[in-house]
């Protein structure tokens, strides 16, 4: 009888505890318009928070315009001026216009990861339709951006120079191909990493509580690895700031 | 004289500044390879694994929508997927060179695309 409830009271447990149920997304306020759900979902409220202390983080930052700046204010300036320089090094004078919005996706993304740190956190960065809708925008903006610029050279693009013409049929169809999996692997390098990392960290902190007395050793482990995904969650955001950069000065500089 | 100490001092902070300055020039530029974080190697390999995968993906997503749209099932997938495999070898290959996010990308420098040769360095230390 113990033993029969004690099985049910683990089995129970690693159900609750299962590494991916911090993933699920839950409808918080279901909403649906005709047969297309829009549910108000916890992903939707973490993307809202994060929207807002983004907001919070750099207005009220910045509401002493001090010349000497406190340590909130240089924080603030710091993100500023990073992506500033970032977009001065990659893209050059040209990518000014775009400077915010690439500040944007880099303080979303950021502060998505950080937000997934928090305990009863939720990574919405870590669900690959979040991030490949971010990557598809991108993707299409800058396609588009090279297309008002250059009109019809972009298609020069495709075909690299000094190739013979003969080989064109083969090799046009190549380079779309790669141009085309260019949000893929934007989207899909955030999102592992984000899915991964996360994961990893439940599975560890699972160790921690069946192991019992051994448990200090994934404790250990899961201190130091916590420490490494919040080393990851701003890794991340860069380089698919840099990405971002990178495929804007293509647009703008076609070869 | 008194007046004069402090003009020299400040042409000497001047010429201190300079060389200050004329040295995170020189350093910038050269910084390519070098600065490679250490343990990136894993984002690396990681990097290759997703630049192959991902065109492959793209090239049995075109073949499949072309079969269906002109009925040759499955002959277009078959194409396409080795296309997608060249792509994604393709890619490898210019992240391996140092180039990879420019489609088409040639190492020869024109006069009038600036900035576009040390992005080839630059390229390299992303996780």
């Amino acid at each position: 009888m113990t033993l029969g409830t004690g099985n049910l009271r683990i089995r129970t447990l690693a159900e609750a505890h299962s590494p991916l149920t911090q993933f699920e997304i839950k409808r918080w306020v279901p909403i649906e318009i005709g047969n297309l759900d829009v549910s108000f979902t916890n992903s939707s409220t973490f993307m809202v928070l994060t929207v807002i202390s983004v907001s919070v983080f750099l207005v009220l930052g910045m509401r002493h315009h001090a010349l000497v700046p406190g340590r909130w204010q240089s924080m603030a300036e710091l993100s500023y001026l990073f992506i500033a320089n970032l977009v001065k090094d990659t893209v050059g004078s040209e990518g000014r216009p775009y400077f915010p919005f690439i500040f944007t996706v880099f303080m979303f993304v950021l502060f998505g990861n950080l937000f997934g740190m928090l305990p009863y956190g939720f990574t919405f960065t870590s669900h690959i339709i979040v991030t490949f809708t971010m990557a598809v925008v991108v993707f299409l903006g800058v396609t588009l951006i090279a297309l008002i610029k250059h009109r019809l050279h972009f298609f020069k693009f495709f075909m690299p120079p000094g190739v013979p013409l003969v080989m064109a049929p083969l090799l046009v169809p190549i380079e779309i191909i790669s141009y085309l999996s260019r949000p893929i692997s934007l989207s899909v390098r955030l999102f592992a990493n984000m899915l991964a990392g996360h994961t990893l960290l439940k599975v560890f902190a699972g160790f921690v509580v069946t192991l019992g007395l051994f448990g200090a050793f994934p404790l250990v482990f899961v201190i130091a690895l916590t420490a490494l995904e919040i080393v990851i969650a701003f890794l991340q955001a860069f380089v698919f700031t840099i990405l971002t950069c990178l495929y804007l000065n293509d647009a703008l500089h076609l070869h | 004289m008194t007046e004069e100490r402090p003009d020299h001092e400040l042409e000497r902070l001047d010429a201190r500044l300079k060389e200050a300055r004329a040295k995170v020039q020189a350093k910038n530029p050269v910084d390519g390879p070098e600065t490679q974080t250490p343990g990136s190697t894993l984002g690396l390999a990681f990097r290759i694994g997703v630049e192959l995968v991902s065109a492959l993906a793209i090239g049995l997503g075109i073949g499949w929508l072309l079969d269906s749209w002109l009925d040759t099932r499955p002959w277009l997938m078959v194409v396409f997927i080795f296309l997608g495999g060249a792509a994604g070898i393709l890619n490898v290959y210019r992240m391996a060179r140092g180039f990879v996010y420019a489609v088409g990308y040639t190492k020869e420098k024109k006069p009038g695309d600036h900035d576009t040769g040390d992005r080839e360095s630059k390229d390299k230390d992303v996780g």
